[in-house]
C-alpha cells in the first residue's frame, strides 16, 4: 500500500509478461560492432529476401532480464511437487551430474580407440549387467535414445526373431486399451497390424479376448506391467503363456518399472523384450529437461538381433563395443545418450540392491497413501491396492472435472496430475507421487485437493476459471489448437 | 443427451441416416462429442475410398485425446464434410446436422438393420 491508496506498480510482475518484441525501442542497441575494415560490397536487390528482419532492439540488460524471468516461470521437480502420472517425476540426484561430468566420461569421444576409453566402455558394460539383473533377461542394448525409440527397437527386434523362425508372415500385435499411445504407434511403424484388447471388469487384461486372437497370425502383444491404471496385472502370466503357445512373442513396456525394482522380474514372468526408461526409473532428467534413454533387454533368442552397439567384456578382461551378429542395425549415433547412461549407472551404483528395494517399496507406499487419503473425494474405478500410481475418476462433481482440479492445483503450487489418461477411465486423474516425496509434501497435496473439492461444492462454477494466481489464467486450449497463432505480430494501432 | 429417432446408431457412437438419394450420411453422436470435449481436428477419408462396417474410417482429435472413427456401414465414400477442416467445432455444436462427417454409397443398405435404433442406443449410453 501507499499513503494515497494507489496500488504499487508491480513492475516485477509486469516485466515477467513482456515479450522481447514489446521491450524493443528503435535505435536501442545491445552490442557495439567494430568498424568494418573491408570496403562495403553492394548487394544486388534480387538477392534480398526481405526488407528487414524485425529484430527486437534491446539492451543486453533487457535481454538478460527477459530470459531470467522466463527461466523463473519454469516449473520443475527441483522447485515443486510434480505428481504427473506415468511420467515418474522423481527427484534427480545432483551427484549423478557430478559423476557424468568427470572428465573421463564427459571428454571421451566416440571415435577414440577402445584402448583409450576402457573405463567408459566398462561403465556401459556394468550398466547392461545391472539392467539384466533388474529385468531378468540376459541381453541388453543401451542404444535407444528414448522410451518410444526403445519400443520401436524392441518390436523390430521381436519381428527379426519371428522372421528368423520363418514366421515373418505373422502380423497381429495385440495392445490393451490401457496402453500408452506410443505402443500402437511403435507396432504400426514396425509393420504390424494393431489389434486392441479390452480390460476385464477387474482392470486386468481380458484373457478371453487374448485367447480369441491367439491364432497363427499373432506376432505378439505389447503389454505394460504394472499397467497404466497403476495395477499389477494378475493375468500377465497366463497371457504370456497363451501368446507363446500360439507362436507369438511378448513385449513389456517397462515404463512403470519403478514399482517392480528388485521385487519382480519381467523376464521371469515370461516377457521376451522389455524397454526401460532410464529418465523415469533411474532418475535421469526428463524430456525437455535433458535427453532420455530407452535401453531394451531381451531373451537369449532375441539377443542376436539387438540394435548396436553393445558393450562386451572380452576374454582378456578388456572391454569393447560390438554390433550383434544379425542386428536390426543402428537406432542412433555413437554409444546412445552416453551422459544419460552414466547418470543411471551412478544412481544404481549408489543405491545398491537394498536401495532398489527402498525405491519400489516407497513408491508403492506413497501411491497407496494418496489412494487412502483421496478416496473420499473421487471415484476409484478399480478398488484394490495400487502399485506406483493411482488413477481416480473425477466425475462426482460437475464443478470439479479432471481439468478443473488440475488447473486449480497450479494455484496451490503443485503440478497437475496426468489427466484424461488412461482413456478407459472417464475424467481420469492419474497421480504418481514417486518415492522421493516426504509425507509432509503428500499431506499438503491432499490438503490442496480437499480445499479444491470444497470450493467446487460451495460454487459450482468457481473452478472453471482456474488457475487464478498463475502467470496466465485458463487458456482456451480448443481455440489454440483450432486456430494457432505461432508468431508475434505488431498490435494494430 | 439427444438421440434423434430418424437414424441408426453403432456401438462405437456413430450414427447413420439414409437420405432420399440412397446415400447414407454418417456422423458421431451427441454423447460422443460430449465425451470427447472440444474437437480440434477431424481426419477424413478420401472421396472414393472404401470403408467397412465397424472398421476405422478416420480419426478425431479433441483437447483430451485422439480417437478413431469407425464406419457404421460398408461402402464407398461419396462425400466428406469439407467444412470440418476449418471448423472442427461443428462436430460439437451440431453433431447431427452441420457436423456430419462423411456420406457413404452403401454396398448393402440392409447393414443398417444390424445397427441400434434410437431407444437401444440411448439405453446403451445411460
Amino acid at each position: 500500500m501507499t499513503p494515497d491508496g494507489a496500488p504499487p506498480l508491480r513492475e516485477a510482475a509486469h516485466n515477467r509478461r513482456r515479450l522481447l518484441m514489446e521491450r524493443s525501442r528503435p535505435g536501442r542497441e545491445g552490442v557495439t560492432l567494430p568498424a568494418s575494415d573491408a570496403p562495403p560490397q553492394p548487394m544486388p536487390d534480387a538477392a534480398m529476401l526481405r526488407d528487414g528482419l524485425e529484430l527486437p532492439e534491446v539492451t543486453e540488460g533487457e535481454v538478460v532480464r527477459y530470459f531470467t524471468h522466463l527461466s523463473q516461470l519454469n516449473f520443475s521437480v527441483d522447485t515443486n511437487f510434480y505428481p504427473l502420472g506415468s511420467c515418474t517425476m522423481k527427484y534427480n540426484p545432483k551427484v549423478n551430474e557430478a559423476v557424468a561430468a568427470l572428465p573421463g566420461f564427459a571428454l571421451a569421444h566416440p571415435a577414440q580407440p577402445e584402448r583409450q576409453v576402457q573405463g567408459a566402455l566398462e561403465a556401459l558394460f556394468r550398466l547392461q549387467t545391472f539392467l539384466q539383473e533388474v529385468s531378468g533377461l540376459p541381453a541388453v542394448s543401451l542404444a535407444p535414445l528414448a522410451g518410444a525409440q526403445g519400443e520401436l527397437a524392441g518390436v523390430l527386434t521381436l519381428r527379426a526373431a519371428l522372421e528368423a523362425r520363418g514366421e515373418g508372415r505373422r502380423r497381429k500385435m495385440l495392445i490393451p486399451d490401457t496402453a500408452h499411445g506410443t505402443n500402437p504407434a511403435s507396432a504400426a511403424m514396425a509393420g504390424f497390424q494393431v489389434v486392441h484388447v479390452p480390460s476385464d471388469s477387474g482392470g486386468d487384461i481380458d484373457l478371453g479376448a487374448v485367447r480369441a486372437e491367439a491364432d497363427g497370425d499373432i506376432a505378439g502383444v505389447m503389454f505394460t506391467q504394472p499397467t497404466t491404471l497403476g495395477l499389477f496385472d494378475r493375468n500377465a502370466l497366463e497371457m504370456c503363456r497363451v501368446v507363446h503357445e500360439a507362436g507369438g512373442l511378448v513385449y513389456a513396456d517397462g515404463a512403470n518399472m519403478n514399482a517392480l525394482l528388485g521385487r519382480a522380474k519381467l523376464g521371469q514372468m515370461g516377457f521376451d523384450v522389455v524397454h526401460m526408461n532410464l529418465h523415469k526409473t533411474f532418475s535421469t532428467p526428463h524430456g525437455g529437461g535433458g535427453p532420455g534413454a530407452g535401453p531394451i533387454c531381451v531373451s537369449a533368442e532375441l539377443a542376436p538381433f539387438l540394435p548396436g552397439p553393445v558393450a562386451v567384456r572380452r576374454d582378456d578382461g578388456s572391454y569393447g563395443s560390438e554390433t550383434p551378429a544379425r542386428s536390426i542395425g543402428r537406432v542412433g549415433g555413437a554409444q546412445g545418450n552416453f551422459g544419460v547412461l552414466i547418470r543411471a549407472l551412478s544412481y544404481i551404483t549408489l543405491l545398491g540392491a537394498d536401495g532398489m528395494l527402498d525405491v519400489s517399496g516407497n513408491a508403492v507406499l506413497n501411491a497407496n497413501y494418496l489412494l487412502a487419503k483421496l478416496r473420499p473425494l473421487y471415484d476409484l474405478p478399480f478398488d484394490r491396492p495400487v502399485m506406483h500410481e493411482v488413477v481416480f475418476s473425477a466425475r462426482k462433481r460437475p464443478g470439479a472435472t479432471a481439468l478443473d482440479v488440475s488447473k486449480r492445483l497450479l494455484d496451490h503450487g503443485f503440478h497437475a496430475p496426468t489427466m484424461y489418461f488412461p482413456l478407459v477411465v472417464p475424467e481420469a486423474l492419474m497421480i504418481e507421487p514417486t518415492e522421493t516425496e516426504s509425507k509432509e509434501t503428500l499431506d499438503a497435496f491432499v490438503e490442496a485437493l480437499h480445499r479444491i473439492d470444497a470450493e467446487a461444492a460451495a460454487d459450482e462454477s468457481f473452478l472453471h476459471g482456474a488457475p487464478y494466481d498463475a502467470p496466465v489464467s485458463r487458456l482456451d486450449e480448443a481455440r489454440a489448437a483450432r486456430r494457432p497463432e505461432l508468431r508475434w505480430r505488431e498490435p494494430e494501432a | 443427451m439427444s438421440v434423434p429417432e430418424d437414424r441408426r446408431y453403432s456401438k462405437e457412437h456413430e450414427w447413420a441416416l439414409a437420405e432420399p438419394d440412397g446415400l447414407i450420411l454418417v456422423g458421431i453422436t451427441d454423447v460422443a462429442q460430449h465425451e470427447l470435449g472440444d474437437v480440434v481436428y477431424v481426419e477424413l477419408p478420401a472421396i472414393g475410398e472404401r470403408v467397412a462396417q465397424h472398421a476405422k474410417m478416420g480419426e478425431i482429435e479433441s483437447v483430451k485425446a485422439v480417437s478413431e472413427l469407425f464406419s457404421p456401414l460398408s461402402g464407398e465414400v461419396a462425400d466428406v464434410n469439407a467444412d470440418l477442416k476449418d471448423n472442427p467445432e461443428l462436430v460439437n455444436e451440431s453433431p447431427y446436422e452441420n457436423g456430419w462427417i462423411i456420406r457413404v454409397k452403401p454396398d448393402d443398405v440392409s447393414e443398417l438393420g444390424a445397427l441400434l435404433d434410437a431407444p437401444a442406443y440411448a439405453a446403451l449410453t445411460e
